[in-house]
């Protein structure tokens, strides 16, 4: 059985609850995807399949990807990417497609993307450091401030948290609730943000450490007794 | 029709066409404990934001002197209805102005076009 499917983020929008509360949510286009590749323990040491995206938009490969795609006997696609495969269900061939039916209302998935590039930043905005005062005379504004002793250990430890490229990496969001799959258009509603702006692409996958969904219990409001 | 519209295509309740410069009665659910009544708001909208089923729009009244201004999400399900009491010509989108108008300034002429249909 597959454990995710690849997906790119269209943007956020908000669900009314029936008592006027609302609830972010992202909308995700995921799959359809095509099983590339499987692999297997005999054969590469794990058990995963390589899934593609399938898009619209037409792809140029070379010919060693148009020859990797011509062995599962599907069409080249861009977006490829690796996902785990479970004990259970259908044994996947190569050539499948895998869609959003895969999921269902209510459960907890993870979404790993790609965040957003924010540049080289400073201490302030990398490491929320509290910098210093603004005005009063002060001297000392968003600088890191000492970054450790002196002639002992005459170095610099590994790991101090400094200016330098912020953003731009993988980032997992786990255990978001699916709110609403559509199977017929092929979204996915999540709840809350995910990372990476529109159009980026984001796989989902069932979540490893699944939290229990809370269920609010709607208590009875205690009337004031009259003094 | 992109995916988000998609989705808040459901979301979408029916309301009368707003605009800056109508006078609203907007009715409000309230819970009480278990019981539920309906409040209403009236005021002049002095500004709409739109956005498909994230649209909401502001409504300023002045209750005992105090100038009262609440932003409600034009397709929440705690909206029971809005009714168009009045419409007001005006030159604006926005009408912050007003907050710095008391009495009598802050009077506005009617439209004399037709009542919208909702």
């Amino acid at each position: 059985m597959v454990t995710g499917l690849i997906g790119k983020k269209v943007g956020m929008t908000q669900l009314f609850a029936q008592d006027g509360t609302v609830q972010p949510a992202t909308v995700l286009k995921a799959g359809p995807c095509v099983v590339a590749q499987v692999k297997t323990v005999d054969r590469d040491g794990y058990e995963a399949v390589q899934l593609g995206f399938v898009d619209a938009r037409p792809t140029r490969e070379n010919k060693a990807t148009v020859g990797h795609f011509k062995k599962a006997g599907v069409p080249p696609v861009r977006i490829r990417r690796e996902v785990s495969v479970k004990p259970g269900g259908d044994p996947l061939k190569a050539g499948d497609q895998v869609n959003v039916s895969m999921f269902a209302d209510g459960e907890r998935v993870d979404v790993i993307g790609t965040s957003r590039g924010k540049g080289f930043q400073g201490v302030v905005k990398r490491h929320h450091f509290a910098g210093g005062r603004a005005t009063h005379g002060s001297m000392f504004h968003r600088a890191p401030g000492s970054i450790g002793a002196s002639s002992y250990p005459s170095r610099v430890v590994k790991g101090m948290r400094m200016a330098g490229h912020m953003g731009d990496g993988q980032v997992t969001v786990r255990n978001l609730r699916v709110l609403q799959v559509d199977a017929e258009h092929n979204l996915l509603l999540v709840e809350g943000a995910v990372p990476g702006g529109p159009n980026s692409v984001v796989v989902i996958r069932k979540a490893i450490a699944a939290k229990a969904i809370k269920v609010a219990q709607v208590e009875p409001v205690k009337k004031k007794g009259k003094k | 029709m992109n995916a988000i519209e998609l989705v808040e295509k459901s979301q979408l309740a029916t309301r009368p066409e707003i605009r800056a410069g109508d006078t609203v009665r907007v009715h409000v659910k309230v819970r009480e404990g278990d019981k539920e009544r309906i409040q209403i708001f009236e005021g002049i909208v002095i500004g709409l934001h739109r956005g498909g089923a994230r649209a909401s729009f502001t409504v300023r009244k002045v209750s005992f002197g105090q100038g009262v201004e609440r932003i409600f999400p034009l397709h929440s399900p705690s909206i029971a209805k809005v009714d168009v009491v009045r419409s007001a010509r005006v030159r604006r989108a926005k009408l912050y102005f007003l907050r710095s108008l008391k009495g009598k300034a802050a009077r506005m002429k009617e439209t004399t076009a037709t009542k919208r249909t909702p």
